[in-house]
């Protein structure tokens, strides 16, 4: 008992130091893919030291919720953190809390307490992004939701750690269509849910054509820091739910032994560096999509997780 | 050959992912703008109904499959895509989009109820059809024939017309190959060749109607003669 919630905490503890890292190379593999040289991997870890020893501005027009939001959204992943399967393949203390459709619901909080905050200050760049993103929220909605349901449905269970021994047992199941089509659309859901290129360029800095970032504009200081290591702890859990839960349940501790712990954080910091670098070859090689192409890219999304459910559901 | 439970277990997945990227592939060609983008996705379909035909021959220990897959390959992933860049291929490569009747999101939804019905559909054929890899490939193949026909009414441009009726043919055999495995070899061979005599006779035609109206975008020709 006293162990698992000592893991859970080791668990946080390892998505709160590991997710800037996971940022800062994707970044720097995105720049060294365009021949340059690009920043450090460590630099997320600077900008979030840096952010919070500089001087906080609260525009005065605004309200308690912009206050609060930062605090929201860096809560939020880590709550998560303690219901999915991060390094153990066995339900931890909390995991009793909430489902995956709990998780994901946690999630969409964070992100609708940001929404809020970026409305809040009327800084006319702020409710735009705010708006956007809800758009490519609302489109990605029902896609989430039709994965869930064929996941669980395949799986027979709502539980994530259930339902990633699922696919490897036997390992055929890996190769079940439905498995292979909600990838796909999952990871379809990903690059939209995270801003990733054919929806929204993460590294551009023109407001005017901002869906994610702008949110975050008005911040300063801490809650700068707070937000940037909300985003990137939001990423990481993400990238988590996807190669723990769905692609390879492969790497995790088995075992109630520490050591079998340690040894799956090195394990599954190699499988989302793997992952990382598919994605920085999805947004080297895409150009982004004009604003009213999203709908056609989460179209294609919400054909594919449909097609995973007939090709399960209706299997007579 | 097949030992194993688990092997057949394994067979069985493998031609029933084929079967989801075939259904895959045919929205894929609903869903594009680019006219090479489609042939590409017409190669790739190609490709896995091959790979279901290998699967499955080689679960029925069927020599005609292996060959079926064998000639599909050749035929439909290879020589296929050369005549028509050979013929077409500066259509092929011109960026512009392809215009449609309705807008990609609303065909994409048309084309899910295409499938649910074409599932609707194979229940009572299934009745009296051999089990197991029928289940899969039948609806899946009569989706993409359905899915082929919608993209042939759809589009408006001449070539991603001719690849649709192409899918269309594909869909039919995806379909054919679970139905009947011990097809005669003959029809076969016939039905690859027709294909092969299939493109090239639109390869002119499109040729004949690009040097006439100067482009292949035969949904602008509505007036029964130029004014």
């Amino acid at each position: 008992m006293a162990q698992k919630i000592l893991f859970n905490v080791i668990q946080v503890l390892v998505v709160m130091a590991f997710a800037p890292l996971v940022k800062g190379v994707l970044n720097r593999l995105k720049e060294r893919i365009q021949s340059r040289r690009g920043p450090s991997i460590f630099q997320p870890y600077f900008d979030i030291w840096k952010f919070f020893h500089k001087d906080e501005v609260v525009s005065e027009h605004s309200s308690w919720i912009f206050r609060i939001a930062p605090y929201i959204v860096f809560v939020t992943p880590i709550f998560v953190t303690l219901l999915i399967p991060v390094l153990t393949s066995y339900p931890l203390f909390f995991a009793f809390m909430a489902d995956m459709l709990g998780g994901g619901f946690i999630l969409a909080l964070g992100g609708f307490f940001a929404t809020l905050a970026a409305i809040d200050t009327a800084n006319p760049y702020g409710p735009m992004g705010a708006s956007r993103t809800r758009m490519v929220g609302f489109l990605a909605e029902p896609v989430f939701m039709i994965v869930f349901f064929t996941v669980s449905f395949v799986a027979g269970s709502t539980i994530p750690y259930i339902v990633q021994k699922h696919w490897v047992t036997p390992l055929a199941n890996f190769f079940e269509p439905a498995h292979v089509l909600v990838m796909l659309s999952f990871l379809m859901l990903i690059i939209a849910e995270t801003g990733s290129i054919p929806v929204d360029n993460p590294s551009g800095h023109f407001e005017l054509a901002m869906v994610d970032e702008s949110k975050g504009l008005e911040y300063s200081g801490q809650g700068a820091a707070l937000m940037k290591w909300g985003g990137c702890m939001k990423f990481f859990v993400l990238l988590c739910i996807f190669l723990n839960v769905l692609v390879s349940p492969w790497g995790l501790a088995h075992g109630e032994a520490i050591g079998e712990l340690v040894l799956a954080v090195p394990l599954v910091l190699a499988k989302i560096l793997v992952f990382v670098l598919v994605l920085v070859v999805i947004e080297s090689s895409l150009a982004k999509l004009r604003l009213f192409r999203i709908p056609e890219f989460l179209g294609a999304a919400f054909v594919t997780s449909v097609a995973a459910v007939i090709t399960r559901l209706l299997q007579l | 050959m097949p030992g194993t439970d688990s092997t057949i277990l394994l067979l069985t997945e493998l031609n029933a992912l084929a079967a989801g990227f075939f259904l895959l592939t045919a929205f894929g060609l609903i869903a594009t703008r680019q006219i090479l983008a489609c042939l590409k996705i017409f190669v790739i379909q190609a490709a896995l109904l091959a790979a279901s035909a290998f699967v499955l021959g080689y679960q029925n220990a069927s020599g005609s499959l292996l060959l079926v897959g064998g000639i599909t390959l050749a035929v439909k992933a290879v020589l296929i895509p050369w005549l028509l860049l050979g013929s077409l291929g500066n259509e092929l490569r011109s960026r512009r989009e392809i215009s449609q009747v309705f807008n990609i999101p609303a065909s994409l939804l048309i084309s899910l109820v295409l499938v649910v019905f074409a599932y609707f559909v194979s229940v009572p054929l299934l009745g009296t059809a051999p089990g197991g890899a029928a289940a899969v490939n039948l609806p899946i193949g009569l989706a993409g024939l359905l899915l082929g026909a919608y993209a042939m009414t759809v589009r408006r441009e001449a070539v991603p017309q001719v690849i649709a009726i192409l899918s269309m043919e594909n869909g039919a055999f995806f379909a054919g190959i679970a139905i009947a495995p011990d097809l005669p070899l003959i029809a076969e061979l016939a039905v690859a060749f027709d294909v092969l005599i299939i493109t090239r006779v639109m390869g002119v035609l499109i040729m004949k109607v690009h040097e006439h109206i100067g482009t292949t975008a035969v949904g602008e020709m509505a007036a029964l003669k130029e004014e």
